[in-house]
C-alpha cells in the first residue's frame, strides 16, 4: 500500500523527514557516547565510535529507500519528497559512509575528539539532506548552515596542526561571508516574488506578477552565493587552501558532500523557480563555467602537491557539473546527478589513497613522494590509478560515463562552445592526473623503504574496495544508475510543469 | 502599501536626526579647555593600561555561548509559553522536540566538564 502525504497535519513532516531524524538521533548518539565514562576510557573508542555511525548512515538509507514508496499530494509543502531528493541522499549517505570507513584509522593516530569528528560528520549530512528537500530557499538557507558550520568545525578540528586552525578560519570566514550574498538573494528574491516557496516563485514568474528589476539582483546574488559553495571560479579562492589545510578525512568528505549538496540546491532553484528568467541567468552561468574549467585545469597543471592538485581538480569539475545547470534540460540533470554520484567515490578514494601514503598525518602529499609506489605496494597503486582514471574521464570508468551523459544534456540546449571547452580541458587534466600515475608506475622509490611499512586499515581498504567496485560498475554497466538519475530528473521536470500549470 | 511603512521611515529620521544634532550641537555649543585629564579616552574613567588585545581565558567564551544558547531559547519559549493554549499540542510536540535537543547539548557540555571554571 502506498502512503499519501498531503502534508496537512504536521505528523506528515516527521515521516517525510525519516532519514534525516534517524541520523540527527543517530549523531547525538555518538556525540553523548563519545563523552560517556566507558568510551573515554576504551581504547578502541574511535572504531566503536565509527561503527555506531556507519549503522545510523545504513538505517537512515533504509529509510531513504522506504520512502521512495511515499508519494506527496502537491507541492506546496516545505519539504519535497520526490525521486530527486531520494537520489541526493543515496549520494550524501555514501559520502558519509565512505568518509567515515576511510577516517577511522587517521581520527585514532591524530587523536582527534572521536564524539564530535563523528557527530558532526552525521549533523552536517544531515544539512546536506535538508538542502536536497528543500522546496523553500529558507530551508534551503537552514541547510546550508547546518551543514557548513559542522564542516567549518571539522576543518579546525586538528587542534595540533597551524594549517588546520588556519583553514578553518579562512573557511569560516569566506564561508560567512558568502552566506550574506546568499541570504541578501533570498531577501530580493522574496522582495520580488513575494514568496520563499520555490514553485510559489516560478508562478509569480510565469505570470508577469515578480518585479523584474529586484528579481535579477536576487538571482544574481543567489548565484554567486551557490557559486562559492561549490567553488567556482571565480568564487573558488578558500579552496586550495582549505581543501590542502583540513584533516585529509574532512577533504574527502566535504570535497564530495558539500559540493554535492550546493549542486542539487543550485539545480533545484535555478531549474524550477528561475526557469522563467532563464534567457537573464544562462550567461552568468556560462561564464562560470568556462572559467572554471579552463582557469582551474590550467593552475592543476603546475601543482607539486597531490591534495592541492585534487582541489584544483574539485574546482575544474565544478566547471563541468555547471554544464548541467546551464543547460537546463531533464537530460543534464539526469547527467549531474549521475556524475555526483560517481564523483563522490573517486574522490573520496582518491583521498583515502593519499592519507594511507601520508601513513594517516599529513605527509608525503608531493607527487615526488609517489615515486614507487605502484611496485612497493601494487594494490594501492592499481586502486590510485583507478581514481586518477576516472576523474580523468577515461573510457570503461564511472567519471567517463558522468561526462557523456553531462555533453548529451549540453548538446540537447545546443551548447556547442560549453561542450567544446569540456572535451578540451579534459584533455588537459590527463597531464596532471596522469603524471601522478606516471611518478608511481614509471619511477622507481628513493630510498628501500619508502612506502613499505605502510598500513592499510581494514575499515579503510572496505572503502576503497566500495570505491573501485562503483567506479567499475557504472563505468561499464552505467544502466541502473543512470535509470534512477532519469525517474529523479522527471520528478524535478514533471514538478516544474506542475507549477507552470498552475499559473 | 508603502503609506504603512511612512512611520518607520519618520522614526528612522528622527532617530539619524537626533544622532547627528546631539554629535554637532554639542560640538558647536562647547567651550574647549583641553587639560590631560580631559583629553584621555575615559575622561574620569580607568587609566588605560596597555593595548586592547589582551589575551582572554577560553572560559569566558564556553560561558559566553552557553548564555546565547539558553537565551535564546527563551526568545522560542516565550511566545509559544503565551500562545500555548491556542497552538495545541503539535506545537507543543514541537517545543518539545527543541527542549530535548538543547538538554542532550548542555548534558554533552556537562560531561565534556564545560560548566566547570577550573
Amino acid at each position: 500500500m502506498t502512503m499519501h502525504l498531503d502534508f496537512s497535519s504536521q505528523g506528515h513532516y516527521l515521516i517525510a523527514l525519516l532519514p534525516e531524524l534517524v541520523l540527527s538521533v543517530c549523531a547525538m548518539v555518538v556525540l553523548m557516547a563519545g563523552v560517556s565514562k566507558r568510551m573515554r576510557n576504551s581504547p578502541d573508542r574511535v572504531t566503536d565510535l565509527g561503527w555506531l555511525s556507519l549503522l545510523g548512515i545504513l538505517v537512515a538509507a533504509l529509510a531513504n529507500g522506504w520512502l521512495y514508496g511515499v508519494t506527496e499530494v502537491g507541492s506546496s509543502a516545505m519539504v519535497a519528497v520526490d525521486g530527486f531528493r531520494l537520489y541526493a541522499n543515496w549520494i550524501f549517505l555514501s559520502a558519509a559512509g565512505m568518509s567515515v570507513l576511510v577516517s577511522i584509522a587517521y581520527v585514532d593516530k591524530q587523536k582527534l575528539q572521536a564524539g564530535e569528528f563523528y557527530g558532526l560528520l552525521l549533523l552536517s549530512t544531515v544539512g546536506m539532506m535538508f538542502m536536497a528537500s528543500a522546496r523553500d530557499l529558507i530551508v534551503i538557507f537552514l541547510g546550508l548552515e547546518i551543514m557548513s558550520i559542522a564542516v567549518y568545525a571539522m576543518t579546525a578540528m586538528n587542534r595540533r596542526d597551524r594549517k588546520s586552525a588556519e583553514a578553518g578560519l579562512k573557511y569560516f570566514l569566506l564561508g560567512a561571508f558568502s552566506t550574506g550574498f546568499f541570504l541578501y538573494g533570498i531577501a530580493l528574491t522574496y522582495g520580488a516574488a513575494g514568496s520563499t516557496n520555490i514553485a510559489a516563485i516560478a508562478v509569480a514568474i510565469g505570470d508577469g506578477s515578480a518585479h523584474t528589476g529586484l528579481l535579477g539582483f536576487g538571482v544574481a546574488l543567489l548565484a554567486i552565493g551557490f557559486a562559492f559553495k561549490v567553488s567556482a571560479v571565480p568564487f573558488h579562492m578558500w579552496t586550495p587552501d582549505v581543501y590542502e589545510g583540513a584533516p585529509t578525512p574532512v577533504t574527502a568528505f566535504m570535497s564530495a558532500g558539500v559540493k554535492t549538496a550546493a549542486f542539487v540546491a543550485f539545480l533545484r532553484v535555478f531549474f524550477v523557480a528561475f526557469d522563467g528568467v532563464y534567457a537573464q541567468w544562462w550567461a552568468i552561468i556560462w561564464w562560470l563555467a568556462v572559467l572554471s574549467m579552463v582557469g582551474a585545469n590550467l593552475i592543476a597543471l603546475v601543482q607539486v602537491s597531490v591534495k592541492r592538485m585534487l582541489a584544483y581538480s574539485g574546482i575544474a569539475h565544478a566547471g563541468y557539473l555547471l554544464l548541467a545547470i546551464v543547460s537546463n534540460n531533464g537530460t543534464a540533470t539526469a547527467g549531474l546527478l549521475f556524475y555526483l554520484l560517481v564523483y563522490t567515490f573517486m574522490n573520496i578514494g582518491a583521498f583515502a589513497i593519499v592519507m594511507t601514503v601520508g601513513d594517516q598525518a599529513e605527509r608525503n602529499q608531493r607527487i615526488d613522494d609517489y615515486a614507487g609506489l605502484g611496485s612497493r605496494q601494487p594494490m594501492l597503486g592499481v586502486f590510485m590509478t583507478i581514481f586518477l582514471l576516472s576523474l580523468a574521464g577515461f573510457p570503461g570508468t564511472g567519471g567517463f560515463m558522468g561526462k557523456i551523459f553531462l555533453l548529451q544534456g549540453a548538446m540537447d540546449a545546443n551548447l556547442v562552445y560549453l561542450s567544446t571547452i569540456l572535451v578540451l580541458t579534459t584533455v588537459l587534466s590527463y597531464w596532471y592526473y596522469l603524471r601522478v600515475a606516471w611518478f608511481m608506475w614509471m619511477r622507481e622509490a628513493p630510498d628501500a623503504d619508502t612506502h613499505v611499512g605502510l598500513a592499510v586499515p581494514v575499515a579503510l581498504r572496505l572503502a576503497l574496495i566500495v570505491g573501485v567496485a562503483v567506479i567499475l560498475y557504472t563505468g561499464i554497466f552505467p544502466g541502473s544508475a543512470l535509470e534512477l538519475a532519469r525517474a529523479a530528473a522527471e520528478s524535478l521536470t514533471s514538478g516544474r510543469f506542475l507549477s507552470l500549470s498552475a499559473r | 502599501m508603502s503609506g504603512s511603512y511612512a512611520p518607520l521611515l519618520i522614526l528612522l529620521g528622527v532617530s539619524v536626526a537626533n544622532a547627528i544634532g546631539m554629535v554637532v550641537v554639542s560640538h558647536i555649543l562647547n567651550p574647549r579647555r583641553p587639560t590631560p585629564q580631559k583629553d584621555m579616552p575615559y575622561e574620569s574613567g580607568m587609566i588605560p593600561l596597555g593595548d586592547t588585545r589582551a589575551r582572554f581565558s577560553v572560559k569566558f567564551y564556553m560561558v559566553a555561548i552557553s548564555f546565547i544558547v539558553f537565551d535564546l531559547e527563551a526568545v522560542f519559549l516565550i511566545p509559544w509559553a503565551v500562545e500555548m493554549r491556542e497552538l495545541g499540542w503539535s506545537a507543543f510536540a514541537a517545543v518539545s522536540m527543541f527542549v530535548v535537543v538543547l538538554a542532550v547539548g548542555l548534558l554533552y557540555e556537562w560531561k565534556k566538564g564545560g560548566l566547570e571554571w577550573d
